[in-house]
Protein backbone atom coordinates (compact mmCIF):
# COMPACT_ATOMS: atom_id res chain seq x y z
CA UNK A 1 0.00 0.00 0.00
CA UNK A 2 1.13 3.51 -0.79
CA UNK A 3 2.05 6.32 1.18
CA UNK A 4 -0.80 8.00 2.64
CA UNK A 5 -0.77 11.42 5.42
CA UNK A 6 -2.55 12.04 8.80
CA UNK A 7 -3.77 15.05 7.56
CA UNK A 8 -4.32 16.16 11.71
CA UNK A 9 -0.61 16.05 11.73
CA UNK A 10 0.34 17.42 8.60
CA UNK A 11 1.31 21.12 8.22
CA UNK A 12 1.79 21.19 4.48
CA UNK A 13 5.47 22.16 4.74
CA UNK A 14 6.75 20.88 1.70
CA UNK A 15 9.61 18.38 2.53
CA UNK A 16 7.59 15.53 1.38
CA UNK A 17 7.23 17.39 -1.87
CA UNK A 18 11.14 18.20 -2.37
CA UNK A 19 12.27 14.63 -1.63
CA UNK A 20 9.63 12.18 -3.27
CA UNK A 21 11.78 10.80 -6.01
CA UNK A 22 8.69 9.90 -8.01
CA UNK A 23 7.36 12.94 -7.71
CA UNK A 24 3.93 12.44 -6.68
CA UNK A 25 3.71 14.04 -3.17
CA UNK A 26 2.23 17.06 -3.81
CA UNK A 27 -0.17 19.86 -2.09
CA UNK A 28 -3.76 19.41 -2.12
CA UNK A 29 -5.64 22.20 -4.17
CA UNK A 30 -8.16 21.62 -1.23
CA UNK A 31 -6.59 21.64 2.11
CA UNK A 32 -2.91 22.98 1.29
CA UNK A 33 -2.23 19.60 3.08
CA UNK A 34 0.08 16.70 1.43
CA UNK A 35 -1.52 14.23 -0.50
CA UNK A 36 0.03 11.36 -2.86
CA UNK A 37 -1.85 11.75 -6.26
CA UNK A 38 -0.48 8.59 -7.74
CA UNK A 39 -0.47 5.86 -5.29
CA UNK A 40 0.14 3.02 -8.14
CA UNK A 41 3.51 4.84 -8.97
CA UNK A 42 4.59 4.72 -5.12
CA UNK A 43 7.51 2.65 -4.73
CA UNK A 44 6.75 2.52 -1.04
CA UNK A 45 10.31 3.67 -0.27
CA UNK A 46 9.96 5.64 2.86
CA UNK A 47 11.70 9.10 1.84
CA UNK A 48 8.66 11.06 2.38
CA UNK A 49 8.01 8.67 5.50
CA UNK A 50 11.34 9.76 7.15
CA UNK A 51 11.31 13.19 5.80
CA UNK A 52 8.45 14.70 7.01
CA UNK A 53 9.26 16.53 10.72
CA UNK A 54 5.26 15.72 11.97
CA UNK A 55 5.64 11.97 11.49
CA UNK A 56 2.28 12.77 9.23
CA UNK A 57 3.25 10.34 6.94
CA UNK A 58 2.50 6.61 7.09
CA UNK A 59 2.91 3.29 4.47
CA UNK A 60 2.47 -0.53 5.30
CA UNK A 61 5.80 -2.36 6.10
CA UNK A 62 7.76 -4.59 3.40
CA UNK A 63 6.18 -8.02 3.52
CA UNK A 64 9.25 -9.65 3.95
CA UNK A 65 9.79 -8.55 7.89
CA UNK A 66 6.15 -7.57 8.94
CA UNK A 67 3.18 -9.57 7.91
CA UNK A 68 -0.06 -7.85 7.05
CA UNK A 69 -2.02 -6.32 10.37
CA UNK A 70 1.21 -4.63 11.76
CA UNK A 71 2.48 -1.21 12.22
CA UNK A 72 5.89 -0.24 10.75
CA UNK A 73 6.24 3.83 11.90
CA UNK A 74 9.65 5.75 11.73
CA UNK A 75 11.25 8.61 13.32
CA UNK A 76 13.50 10.58 11.92
CA UNK A 77 15.52 13.01 14.60
CA UNK A 78 18.39 14.41 12.24
CA UNK A 79 19.69 16.73 14.77
CA UNK A 80 20.92 13.66 16.56
CA UNK A 81 21.97 11.76 13.30
CA UNK A 82 19.36 8.68 13.90
CA UNK A 83 16.95 6.77 12.49
CA UNK A 84 14.20 4.98 14.82
CA UNK A 85 11.87 2.36 13.98
CA UNK A 86 9.09 0.57 15.81
CA UNK A 87 7.26 -2.26 14.55
CA UNK A 88 3.92 -3.19 15.84
CA UNK A 89 2.90 -6.58 15.09
CA UNK A 90 -0.72 -7.73 14.75
CA UNK A 91 -0.46 -10.02 18.02
CA UNK A 92 0.45 -7.11 19.67
CA UNK A 93 4.64 -7.75 20.06
CA UNK A 94 6.88 -5.12 19.25
CA UNK A 95 10.54 -4.27 18.08
CA UNK A 96 12.40 -0.84 18.53
CA UNK A 97 15.37 -0.47 16.42
CA UNK A 98 17.51 2.53 16.08
CA UNK A 99 20.64 3.06 13.13
CA UNK A 100 22.48 6.13 12.48
CA UNK A 101 21.28 8.28 9.05
CA UNK A 102 24.79 7.87 8.15
CA UNK A 103 28.18 6.66 9.45
CA UNK A 104 30.45 9.35 7.22
CA UNK A 105 30.91 12.66 7.81
CA UNK A 106 27.83 14.25 5.98
CA UNK A 107 27.87 15.45 2.24
CA UNK A 108 30.91 13.87 1.97
CA UNK A 109 30.14 11.31 -0.62
CA UNK A 110 27.37 13.68 -2.37
CA UNK A 111 29.08 13.93 -6.09
CA UNK A 112 29.82 17.56 -6.64
CA UNK A 113 27.79 17.91 -10.08
CA UNK A 114 28.07 21.30 -10.50
CA UNK A 115 32.12 21.10 -10.09
CA UNK A 116 32.49 18.69 -12.94
CA UNK A 117 32.30 19.53 -16.77
CA UNK A 118 29.69 21.00 -18.53
CA UNK A 119 28.35 19.08 -21.65
CA UNK A 120 28.74 19.85 -24.97
CA UNK A 121 25.60 19.87 -27.33
CA UNK A 122 26.62 16.54 -29.02
CA UNK A 123 26.86 15.26 -25.48
CA UNK A 124 23.42 16.83 -24.56
CA UNK A 125 21.68 15.29 -27.51
CA UNK A 126 23.03 12.07 -27.19
CA UNK A 127 21.09 8.78 -26.23
CA UNK A 128 23.95 8.41 -23.57
CA UNK A 129 23.98 9.56 -19.91
CA UNK A 130 26.10 11.74 -17.74
CA UNK A 131 29.32 10.32 -17.48
CA UNK A 132 28.35 7.23 -19.64
CA UNK A 133 29.91 4.71 -20.97
CA UNK A 134 32.80 5.35 -18.86
CA UNK A 135 30.41 5.73 -15.60
CA UNK A 136 29.10 2.30 -16.26
CA UNK A 137 32.68 0.65 -15.87
CA UNK A 138 31.28 -1.48 -18.91
CA UNK A 139 34.77 -1.43 -20.62
CA UNK A 140 32.80 -0.78 -24.23
CA UNK A 141 30.39 -3.79 -24.05
CA UNK A 142 27.93 -4.97 -21.69
CA UNK A 143 29.21 -7.83 -19.12
CA UNK A 144 28.67 -11.48 -20.15
CA UNK A 145 28.74 -14.67 -17.85
CA UNK A 146 29.66 -17.79 -19.27
CA UNK A 147 26.84 -20.31 -19.56
CA UNK A 148 29.84 -23.11 -18.65
CA UNK A 149 29.69 -20.99 -14.94
CA UNK A 150 26.19 -21.42 -14.60
CA UNK A 151 25.00 -23.65 -11.48
CA UNK A 152 24.33 -27.37 -12.66
CA UNK A 153 20.51 -27.55 -13.25
CA UNK A 154 19.53 -24.35 -14.14
CA UNK A 155 18.79 -23.85 -17.74
CA UNK A 156 17.71 -20.59 -19.28
CA UNK B 1 -6.85 57.62 10.90
CA UNK B 2 -5.13 55.36 13.85
CA UNK B 3 -6.75 56.89 16.26
CA UNK B 4 -10.16 57.33 14.81
CA UNK B 5 -12.64 54.50 15.77
CA UNK B 6 -14.05 53.85 11.85
CA UNK B 7 -17.10 51.76 12.89
CA UNK B 8 -17.88 55.46 15.49
CA UNK B 9 -18.02 57.21 12.15
CA UNK B 10 -20.13 54.35 10.65
CA UNK B 11 -22.65 54.60 13.09
CA UNK B 12 -23.75 57.70 12.12
CA UNK B 13 -25.20 56.83 9.13
CA UNK B 14 -25.92 53.10 10.32
CA UNK B 15 -27.62 52.42 13.21
CA UNK B 16 -25.03 50.93 15.88
CA UNK B 17 -27.64 47.95 16.54
CA UNK B 18 -27.28 47.03 12.56
CA UNK B 19 -23.36 46.44 12.91
CA UNK B 20 -23.79 44.90 15.88
CA UNK B 21 -26.13 42.61 14.08
CA UNK B 22 -23.75 42.10 11.29
CA UNK B 23 -21.21 40.74 14.08
CA UNK B 24 -23.32 38.56 15.28
CA UNK B 25 -24.54 36.94 12.15
CA UNK B 26 -21.07 36.33 11.36
CA UNK B 27 -20.65 34.84 14.82
CA UNK B 28 -23.47 32.62 13.73
CA UNK B 29 -22.28 32.05 10.41
CA UNK B 30 -18.79 30.27 12.26
CA UNK B 31 -21.18 27.90 14.36
CA UNK B 32 -23.27 27.27 11.39
CA UNK B 33 -19.87 26.51 9.19
CA UNK B 34 -17.83 24.63 11.80
CA UNK B 35 -21.19 22.09 13.41
CA UNK B 36 -22.43 21.40 9.45
CA UNK B 37 -18.03 21.17 8.42
CA UNK B 38 -18.00 18.39 11.74
CA UNK B 39 -20.82 15.96 10.28
CA UNK B 40 -19.73 16.36 6.67
CA UNK B 41 -15.99 15.78 7.50
CA UNK B 42 -16.42 13.56 10.96
CA UNK B 43 -13.59 15.45 12.11
CA UNK B 44 -14.86 14.91 15.66
CA UNK B 45 -15.97 11.17 15.14
CA UNK B 46 -11.76 11.11 13.98
CA UNK B 47 -10.90 12.56 16.98
CA UNK B 48 -12.82 10.45 19.20
CA UNK B 49 -11.44 7.41 17.64
CA UNK B 50 -8.33 8.04 17.61
CA UNK B 51 -7.94 8.75 21.46
CA UNK B 52 -9.46 5.57 21.85
CA UNK B 53 -6.73 4.21 20.07
CA UNK B 54 -4.50 5.99 22.34
CA UNK B 55 -6.17 5.30 25.49
CA UNK B 56 -5.22 1.01 24.20
CA UNK B 57 -1.93 1.66 23.35
CA UNK B 58 -0.83 3.42 26.56
CA UNK B 59 2.23 2.38 28.20
CA UNK B 60 0.51 3.98 31.38
CA UNK B 61 -2.58 5.89 32.86
CA UNK B 62 -1.81 9.67 32.98
CA UNK B 63 -3.31 11.29 36.35
CA UNK B 64 -5.66 13.90 36.32
CA UNK B 65 -2.25 16.53 37.29
CA UNK B 66 -0.04 15.27 34.41
CA UNK B 67 -3.01 15.46 31.67
CA UNK B 68 -3.75 19.00 33.07
CA UNK B 69 0.31 19.52 32.44
CA UNK B 70 0.33 18.65 28.96
CA UNK B 71 -2.58 20.66 28.33
CA UNK B 72 -0.98 23.84 29.65
CA UNK B 73 2.53 23.03 28.25
CA UNK B 74 0.66 22.38 24.32
CA UNK B 75 -1.17 25.68 25.02
CA UNK B 76 1.88 27.67 25.67
CA UNK B 77 4.19 26.31 23.40
CA UNK B 78 2.49 24.64 20.17
CA UNK B 79 -0.81 26.62 20.19
CA UNK B 80 0.52 29.86 21.27
CA UNK B 81 3.32 29.92 19.13
CA UNK B 82 2.47 27.55 16.70
CA UNK B 83 5.92 25.32 17.80
CA UNK B 84 4.82 22.68 15.06
CA UNK B 85 6.29 24.93 12.27
CA UNK B 86 9.55 25.00 13.34
CA UNK B 87 12.20 27.75 13.75
CA UNK B 88 12.32 29.87 10.65
CA UNK B 89 10.30 32.67 8.27
CA UNK B 90 7.04 30.13 8.42
CA UNK B 91 6.95 30.17 11.85
CA UNK B 92 7.45 33.83 12.36
CA UNK B 93 4.59 34.69 9.63
CA UNK B 94 2.02 32.53 10.95
CA UNK B 95 2.30 33.96 13.91
CA UNK B 96 2.40 37.47 12.98
CA UNK B 97 -0.72 36.99 11.46
CA UNK B 98 -2.17 34.35 14.01
CA UNK B 99 -2.24 37.76 17.17
CA UNK B 100 -2.86 40.57 14.16
CA UNK B 101 -6.40 38.87 13.96
CA UNK B 102 -6.73 38.16 17.06
CA UNK B 103 -6.26 41.59 18.02
CA UNK B 104 -8.45 42.79 14.99
CA UNK B 105 -11.53 40.94 15.60
CA UNK B 106 -11.72 41.49 19.55
CA UNK B 107 -10.93 45.12 19.00
CA UNK B 108 -13.70 45.34 16.19
CA UNK B 109 -16.29 43.12 18.66
CA UNK B 110 -15.25 45.77 21.31
CA UNK B 111 -15.19 49.49 19.53
CA UNK B 112 -18.88 48.07 17.74
CA UNK B 113 -20.30 46.67 20.88
CA UNK B 114 -18.56 49.24 23.12
CA UNK B 115 -18.31 52.56 21.56
CA UNK B 116 -20.81 52.89 18.71
CA UNK B 117 -23.65 55.10 20.86
CA UNK B 118 -23.98 58.20 21.23
CA UNK B 119 -21.89 59.85 23.25
CA UNK B 120 -18.94 57.25 23.34
CA UNK B 121 -15.73 57.89 22.67
CA UNK B 122 -13.37 54.60 22.25
CA UNK B 123 -10.18 55.06 24.24
CA UNK B 124 -7.71 55.40 21.65
CA UNK B 125 -5.63 52.25 23.06
CA UNK B 126 -8.67 49.84 21.19
CA UNK B 127 -8.73 51.74 17.87
CA UNK B 128 -4.69 51.59 17.66
CA UNK B 129 -5.33 47.86 18.45
CA UNK B 130 -8.17 47.67 15.87
CA UNK B 131 -5.30 49.15 13.62
CA UNK B 132 -2.47 46.95 14.64
CA UNK B 133 -4.52 43.85 13.92
CA UNK B 134 -5.12 44.62 10.58
CA UNK B 135 -1.44 45.43 10.04
CA UNK B 136 -0.29 42.73 11.21
CA UNK B 137 -2.58 40.38 9.51
CA UNK B 138 -1.18 42.11 6.71
CA UNK B 139 2.60 41.70 7.09
CA UNK B 140 1.95 38.15 7.94
CA UNK B 141 -0.30 37.05 5.54
CA UNK B 142 1.24 38.83 2.55
CA UNK B 143 4.55 37.18 3.61
CA UNK B 144 2.84 34.16 3.75
CA UNK B 145 1.08 34.36 0.05
CA UNK B 146 3.76 35.70 -1.46
CA UNK B 147 6.59 34.03 -0.75
CA UNK B 148 6.06 31.17 2.07
CA UNK B 149 3.29 29.23 1.11
CA UNK B 150 4.01 25.94 0.00
CA UNK B 151 2.70 26.21 -3.57
CA UNK B 152 5.31 28.77 -3.98
CA UNK B 153 8.03 27.43 -2.04
CA UNK B 154 8.28 23.86 -2.40
CA UNK B 155 6.16 23.28 -5.82
CA UNK B 156 7.49 25.80 -7.51
CA UNK B 157 4.02 27.39 -8.50
CA UNK B 158 3.27 31.08 -8.99
CA UNK B 159 1.51 33.20 -6.39
CA UNK B 160 -0.73 34.33 -8.55
CA UNK B 161 -2.13 30.97 -9.10
CA UNK B 162 -5.25 30.87 -6.86
CA UNK B 163 -6.56 27.55 -5.63
CA UNK B 164 -9.52 26.56 -2.84
CA UNK B 165 -7.15 25.99 -0.12
CA UNK B 166 -6.54 30.10 -0.37
CA UNK B 167 -10.10 30.97 0.52
CA UNK B 168 -9.51 31.55 3.90
CA UNK B 169 -6.03 33.27 3.47
CA UNK B 170 -6.91 35.61 0.54
CA UNK B 171 -10.87 36.33 2.35
CA UNK B 172 -9.22 37.37 5.71
CA UNK B 173 -6.04 39.19 4.00
CA UNK B 174 -9.38 41.00 2.09
CA UNK B 175 -10.63 41.57 5.44
CA UNK B 176 -7.71 43.25 6.74
CA UNK B 177 -6.26 45.32 3.49
CA UNK B 178 -10.15 46.92 3.15
CA UNK B 179 -10.42 47.35 6.68
CA UNK B 180 -7.23 49.42 6.48
CA UNK B 181 -8.28 51.30 3.00
CA UNK B 182 -12.28 52.06 4.59
CA UNK B 183 -11.20 53.18 8.26
CA UNK B 184 -8.00 55.52 5.89
CA UNK B 185 -10.48 56.95 3.23
CA UNK B 186 -13.44 57.58 5.65
CA UNK B 187 -11.19 59.41 8.18
CA UNK B 188 -9.70 61.22 5.32
CA UNK B 189 -12.97 62.86 4.07
CA UNK B 190 -13.01 60.52 0.66
CA UNK B 191 -16.82 59.50 1.15
CA UNK B 192 -17.11 57.76 -2.26
CA UNK B 193 -13.62 55.25 -1.50
CA UNK B 194 -14.76 55.45 1.74
CA UNK B 195 -18.11 53.60 0.66
CA UNK B 196 -16.22 51.61 -2.00
CA UNK B 197 -13.90 49.76 0.34
CA UNK B 198 -16.89 49.77 3.10
CA UNK B 199 -18.89 47.52 0.72
CA UNK B 200 -15.76 45.38 -0.08
CA UNK B 201 -14.82 45.13 3.28
CA UNK B 202 -18.38 43.77 4.46
CA UNK B 203 -18.31 41.17 1.51
CA UNK B 204 -15.09 40.22 2.10
CA UNK B 205 -16.51 39.36 5.73
CA UNK B 206 -19.18 37.64 4.47
CA UNK B 207 -17.11 35.34 2.06
CA UNK B 208 -14.42 34.97 5.38
CA UNK B 209 -17.07 33.61 7.62
CA UNK B 210 -19.42 32.10 5.54
CA UNK B 211 -17.12 30.02 3.65
CA UNK B 212 -16.04 28.26 6.59
CA UNK B 213 -17.43 24.67 5.71
CA UNK B 214 -15.04 25.52 2.26
CA UNK B 215 -12.33 27.28 3.52
CA UNK B 216 -9.30 26.43 6.00
CA UNK B 217 -11.21 28.16 8.86
CA UNK B 218 -11.81 25.08 10.76
CA UNK B 219 -8.04 24.37 11.65
CA UNK B 220 -8.20 27.13 14.05
CA UNK B 221 -10.18 24.70 15.92
CA UNK B 222 -9.11 21.16 15.15
CA UNK B 223 -4.90 21.84 15.00
CA UNK B 224 -5.39 22.72 18.78
CA UNK B 225 -7.38 19.66 19.65
CA UNK B 226 -4.57 17.49 17.21
CA UNK B 227 -1.35 18.90 18.89
CA UNK B 228 -3.17 18.21 22.45
CA UNK B 229 -4.13 14.77 21.44
CA UNK B 230 -0.16 14.29 19.93
CA UNK B 231 1.22 15.45 23.24
CA UNK B 232 -1.25 13.43 25.53
CA UNK B 233 -0.57 10.23 23.18
CA UNK B 234 3.81 10.92 23.50
CA UNK B 235 3.00 11.51 27.57
CA UNK B 236 1.29 7.94 27.89
CA UNK B 237 3.76 6.01 25.79
CA UNK B 238 1.07 5.43 22.66
CA UNK B 239 2.85 7.63 20.58
CA UNK B 240 0.44 6.84 17.70
CA UNK B 241 2.77 3.58 17.47
CA UNK B 242 5.65 5.59 16.53
CA UNK B 243 8.86 4.79 18.37
CA UNK B 244 10.43 6.58 21.71
CA UNK B 245 12.87 9.32 21.19
CA UNK B 246 16.52 7.65 20.03
CA UNK B 247 18.71 7.34 23.05
CA UNK B 248 21.56 8.48 20.59
CA UNK B 249 25.02 6.63 21.03
CA UNK B 250 28.13 8.09 20.51
CA UNK B 251 29.47 6.39 17.47
CA UNK B 252 26.50 7.19 15.65
CA UNK B 253 28.18 10.16 14.75
CA UNK B 254 27.34 14.07 13.42
CA UNK B 255 23.54 15.28 13.30
CA UNK B 256 22.63 17.05 9.99
CA UNK B 257 20.60 20.57 9.70
CA UNK B 258 17.05 19.77 7.68
CA UNK B 259 17.14 22.35 4.48
CA UNK B 260 14.16 24.21 3.16
CA UNK B 261 12.03 22.25 1.07
CA UNK B 262 12.52 24.21 -2.07
CA UNK B 263 14.90 21.87 -4.31
CA UNK B 264 12.29 21.41 -7.05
Amino acid sequence: MSTFVYMTRCDGCGHCVDICPSDIMHIDENIRRAVNIEPNFCWECYSCVKACPNHAIDVRGYADFAPMGHSVRVRREEEKGTISWKIKFRNGTTKDFVSPITTKPWGKFIPKLAEGEKPNDNEINSQMLYTEPNGLNIDGKLPSVPKDTFKKGVYY
Amino acid sequence: MISINPYAALAETISPLAIQGFILAMLGLIVIGTVVQMIHHKNVTYFFNNAKKAKLAAERELGIGEKTSVILKTVVHDIATTAELGAGKRRVAHVMGMYGTILFWVASVVLVFGYTGTGTTAPTIWTMIWHVGAIMTCVGGYWFWLFLRVDVLAEAHPWYRIIKADLFVLALLACATTGLAWSYFQSSGSAGLGYLFLVLFITSNIVLFGGVYWSKFAHMIYKPGAAIQKNLAEADGSRDNLPPLADVPKQFGLGIKREQPKHY
